[in-house]
């Protein structure tokens, strides 16, 4: 069985904005080691974005590549949710400012706790192609979930500051969260809570109340002015230099 | 004329461009090596998704078969089954301690059946109060063979390493992570 262009992208996109966005921290994590790290995520993201790409590609079957759905989309064109696109500092930020690593560890948290609970399926799903990404990105995910969950906890667990700012940062992305279960898919929400509440439980963070307000439209191109800034970024370079080989 | 190396022969000795020490077969990414036709098809798997040394790794192989009097060469990816450290082979893991790297232990995911459940049961939860807790086996130093280690960051200089550091020879060593 075969997923639909539209699905398979819609994961590859979630993984590449997630990527550029973590790879922003580049040179500025707070330090060595989480620079580090959180380059090291950013390409597992890249990698599976390039596999998941490269296969609604072929799907589209209109002769692009992975390339040219990444390099050459305008912002509508995008299937990503908007949690992945919202700027380091925030989604109050304009994305000039420098980033928030608690920011930074609410969105990798509640992306990991998805992307861990989606590949699981998708490796066991009748779609051979999906199933063979999955069964490498889920473990990728579940090192993710891991690292995200830690700092949740220390930083939740720390100092009145960094519990504070742990805290408005859960606070700050939680109706974004809603966006990543809305088709229904990968067990839906209460799949996704099981694993997000227990780093809420252990760190003493508050769970937000699920409000009214739950922005959305990413699947269907509906985006965030960041992500335009994010893609101009991203693209600049290839289309600049279009067909320029290395 | 110039005899033909054995295609399988000249893949496998093929190096890997970021742990130096060891060949793309004895990190287990080399997967197969067939003839078709008058050429000659080469499978190799990544180790993480994202694994950048792919690239280098293609052509890399590409020429080593060139020089064994192999011109016609196709390098594919294969995902399936997806790569873990368990395909390190023992020269693999021998090279690699030797030079510093401490080779993975027993992934989680092969651990007994009750352990399974425990770490599902604690995915995501360190240190939760009650409940059995999940253990992971330490790593020796490379250097001394200590086993009093500890980990300095869970991400390494690539993908597929941890930084540890030694207690008792006080050196920092990497650590291919269990995977």
């Amino acid at each position: 069985m075969s997923s639909s262009y539209e699905y398979v992208l819609g994961l590859g996109d979630d993984a590449l904005i997630a990527a550029q966005r973590l790879a922003q921290w580049c040179g500025r994590a707070p330090e060595l080691e989480e620079d580090v790290a959180l380059a090291n995520i950013a390409l597992d993201q890249l990698g599976a974005a390039r596999l998941l790409l490269s296969f609604a590609a072929e799907l589209e079957g209109r002769g692009r590549d992975e390339d040219t759905l990444a390099f050459l989309r305008d912002d509508h064109e995008f299937r990503n949710v908007l949690l992945v696109e919202l700027p380091n500092s925030g989604p109050a930020g304009t994305g000039a400012e420098p980033g928030d690593f608690a920011v930074t560890i609410a969105k990798l948290l509640f992306l990991a706790a998805h992307q861990v609970e989606l590949y699981h399926r998708l490796a066991a799903g009748p779609d051979e192609r999906l199933a063979a990404i999955a069964a490498k990105a889920v473990k990728e995910s579940t090192y993710h979930l891991d690292h995200a969950t830690l700092w949740t906890v220390r930083l939740g667990d720390g100092t009145e500051l960094s519990r504070t700012r742990m805290q408005a940062a859960i606070d700050d992305l939680w109706p974004y969260a809603h966006e990543l279960h809305q088709d229904g898919a990968a067990g839906g929400r209460e799949a996704w809570l099981a694993r997000v509440a227990p780093a809420l439980v252990e760190s003493g963070l508050e769970r937000p109340a699920d409000g009214a307000w739950r922005p959305d439209g990413g699947r269907h191109g509906r985006h965030t002015e960041h992500l335009s800034y994010l893609l101009a970024e991203m693209q600049v370079v290839h289309r600049a230099h279009p067909e320029a080989r290395w | 004329m110039v005899a033909l190396a054995d295609p399988y022969q000249a893949a496998a000795a093929v190096v890997d461009p970021e742990l130096q020490v060891v060949t793309i077969a004895e990190l287990g990414i080399l997967r197969g090596v067939e003839r078709d036709g008058d050429g000659v098809v080469v499978t190799i798997t990544p180790t993480y998704s994202g694994c950048p040394a792919m690239d280098t790794i293609r052509s890399d192989v590409v020429a080593a078969l060139r020089r064994a009097g192999h011109p016609r060469v196709r390098v594919v990816t294969g995902l399936h089954p997806a790569w873990t450290t368990d395909w390190i082979t023992e020269a693999g893991r021998a090279k690699l301690a030797a030079a510093g790297i401490a080779p993975p232990g027993e992934r989680e995911d092969r651990a007994s059946a009750s352990e399974r459940r425990t770490a599902v049961a604690n995915e995501g939860r360190p240190g939760r109060i009650g409940g059995p807790v999940p253990l992971r086996l330490t790593v020796r130093c490379p250097r001394c063979g200590a086993a009093e280690t500890e980990e300095l960051s869970r991400f390494g200089s690539t993908s597929c390493k941890a930084l540890w550091r030694c207690r008792r020879c006080a050196e920092p060593f990497e650590h291919l992570k269990a995977f």
